[in-house]
Order: C-alpha cells, then sequence, then structure tokens
C-alpha cells in the first residue's frame, strides 16, 4: 500500500504567450493528466473558481482549446493580510493526434475539476462487400 | 574572481560582510520577478494550500483553492487565534488499461496552521466550499475590533 504523500504548494504558471484577451487580468496553464483508453480520450483539468457557464471548450481541426474565466470574489471590500496565490482566468491549448467524434464529446465540471471525454471515432472495420451476381 | 562579478562600479567596496549577500538577494529578486512574472516579495509559506486572507472591521476571510475535493473532506478545526485546514485530495485511479500523456494533478495530504493577528469567535466561523475553493468568513472577537474614541 502506497504511502499518501503530503502535498506540496504548486505555484500557479502563467501562460507563456497569451493571447490579447478582452478583460484584464493573469492568465495561468491549469493542470492536466490526460490519458487515453482503446476508445476514448479524457482529460482532467483543475481550474477552481470557474463556473459551468464561464468555461469554453473548442475543438478545431484537431486542436482543443480550454479557457476558463474567473471572476474574483466580492472580497474586495477588505484590506489584504497575506496574499499566497493570484487570481486569474485559465488558458490552454494541445493538440490532439486522434481524431474525436465531436458529437459525443462530454464535459462535467465537479468541484473546480473539469472531467472533458473526447470518444475516438471508431476505425473502418473492414466490411465484405457481396458481389451480386446478374 | 567572484569580487568583480559582483559589484557594478569598479570601485566599489565592502561596508560589511553582509553588503555581498544583500546584494545578491536583491538581483535575485528582481530576476525572480522577472521570471515568474508577479513581484518578487510576494513570497509563500511553503504549505498547501495556499491562501489569501483578507479583512475588514468585522471579519477575517481566508480563500484557499482546492479543487476535486468533496466539503465533507475538508477539516477545519479552530482555537483561539488559529485555524487548522487538513485533508486529503484523492486523485482517483481510472483502471487498468489506461495510458497517461501527462500527469500534472496531483494528491495527498495536506495539514496547514494558519495563526491570525487578532482573536477570533470559534463559534461563529463559517466556511463554504463551491467550485474548488474553500472560502472561510471568521469573525473578529469583540475585545479585537477597533472602536472609535470621540475626542471631547
Amino acid at each position: 500500500m502506497v504511502e499518501t504523500q503530503e502535498l506540496k504548494p504548486q505555484e500557479k504558471m502563467e501562460v507563456a504567450t497569451p493571447a490579447e484577451q478582452t478583460k484584464p487580468g493573469p492568465v495561468f496553464t491549469p493542470n492536466v493528466d490526460i490519458f487515453e483508453t482503446e476508445k476514448m480520450i479524457t482529460l482532467l483539468a483543475d481550474v477552481p473558481g470557474v463556473k459551468s457557464e464561464d468555461l469554453g471548450i473548442d475543438l478545431k481541426d484537431n486542436m482543443l482549446t480550454l479557457t476558463g474565466e474567473v471572476k474574483p470574489a466580492n472580497i474586495l471590500s477588505g484590506e489584504e493580510v497575506l496574499v499566497e496565490y493570484q487570481v486569474g482566468s485559465y488558458y490552454r491549448q494541445f493538440t490532439l493526434t486522434e481524431i474525436i467524434d465531436q458529437a459525443k464529446i462530454e464535459a462535467e465540471l465537479e468541484n473546480g475539476v473539469l472531467r472533458l471525454s473526447l470518444p475516438k471515432v471508431e476505425r473502418a472495420l473492414p466490411r465484405r462487400i457481396t458481389v451480386n451476381a446478374r | 574572481m567572484m569580487l568583480r562579478q559582483m559589484f557594478d562600479l569598479p570601485n566599489y567596496g565592502w561596508k560589511n560582510a553582509f553588503d555581498e549577500l544583500e546584494k545578491m538577494r536583491q538581483d535575485r529578486n528582481r530576476l525572480f520577478g522577472s521570471v515568474s512574472g508577479r513581484p518578487y516579495w510576494q513570497t509563500h509559506a511553503g504549505v498547501f494550500p495556499l491562501v489569501n486572507i483578507f479583512e475588514d472591521v468585522n471579519n477575517f476571510y481566508i480563500c484557499s483553492e482546492i479543487p476535486g475535493m468533496e466539503s465533507k473532506e475538508i477539516q477545519i478545526s479552530a482555537t483561539g487565534r488559529g485555524l487548522t485546514i487538513t485533508g486529503e485530495r484523492k486523485i482517483v485511479s481510472e483502471g487498468e488499461n489506461v495510458k497517461y500523456h501527462r500527469r500534472e494533478r496531483e494528491g495527498g495530504t495536506f495539514n496547514r496552521i494558519i495563526s491570525l493577528p487578532d482573536d477570533i469567535q470559534v463559534e461563529k466561523i463559517d466556511a463554504g466550499y463551491e467550485d474548488g475553493i474553500l472560502t472561510i468568513t471568521i469573525p473578529k472577537a469583540e475585545a479585537a475590533k477597533p472602536k472609535t474614541i470621540m475626542v471631547k
């Protein structure tokens, strides 16, 4: 049984060359896990603070783009005592090597974790073609 | 050799041994700021989870980003001036025949004590967990709130 380790704090990585945004603020790359089985590619992304209506998932030409907007909480009435992390939107792009069946993509956002299921297109099975004799 | 690299001006001398270290520290902080893009003075305690603490006249507010947990898995306990946040973040294993392309999310235990600068009312602490963000509202003790004093 593997002993559970202690979590170390990770600093949020800012996007290297963000495209021009409409809203000001820092943009971070969310941590993702990507794994695949025979039939499906699944992507899990940590996007705390993003509500489902603020999440954008775009798949075009094998390029998957995730955008998550974070609205800062309304606790700006107070003064800062300690600020250890910054709040900002999320953006990440991936190139997919497999062809994805776009109609069957499913996305779930729960507790700040996005679960994106991308089913692969079923490979064309060899089909026997019967010859009709005339 | 190291002396020549340390100083900008040719005739700069040490006043004491710590000047050299101070200059190294400033250069490092400036470099750190330009790489990470955030102010060099923004350090953290090195314990998960990272928190932002705000206060106004009546309350303290603590926010922390802990995605992927259930609200009952986070335990918060409080004493007179401090708060402890404990929990375990589990990364669910996805099955047998799974091939990973990337693995960046981590799981594990965390246990953090946060000391606040004023006394707090332990019974009235309110905590909520939404969209992966834990928000704790902590009312200050009456004695700790500032009272205006009229000058006659």
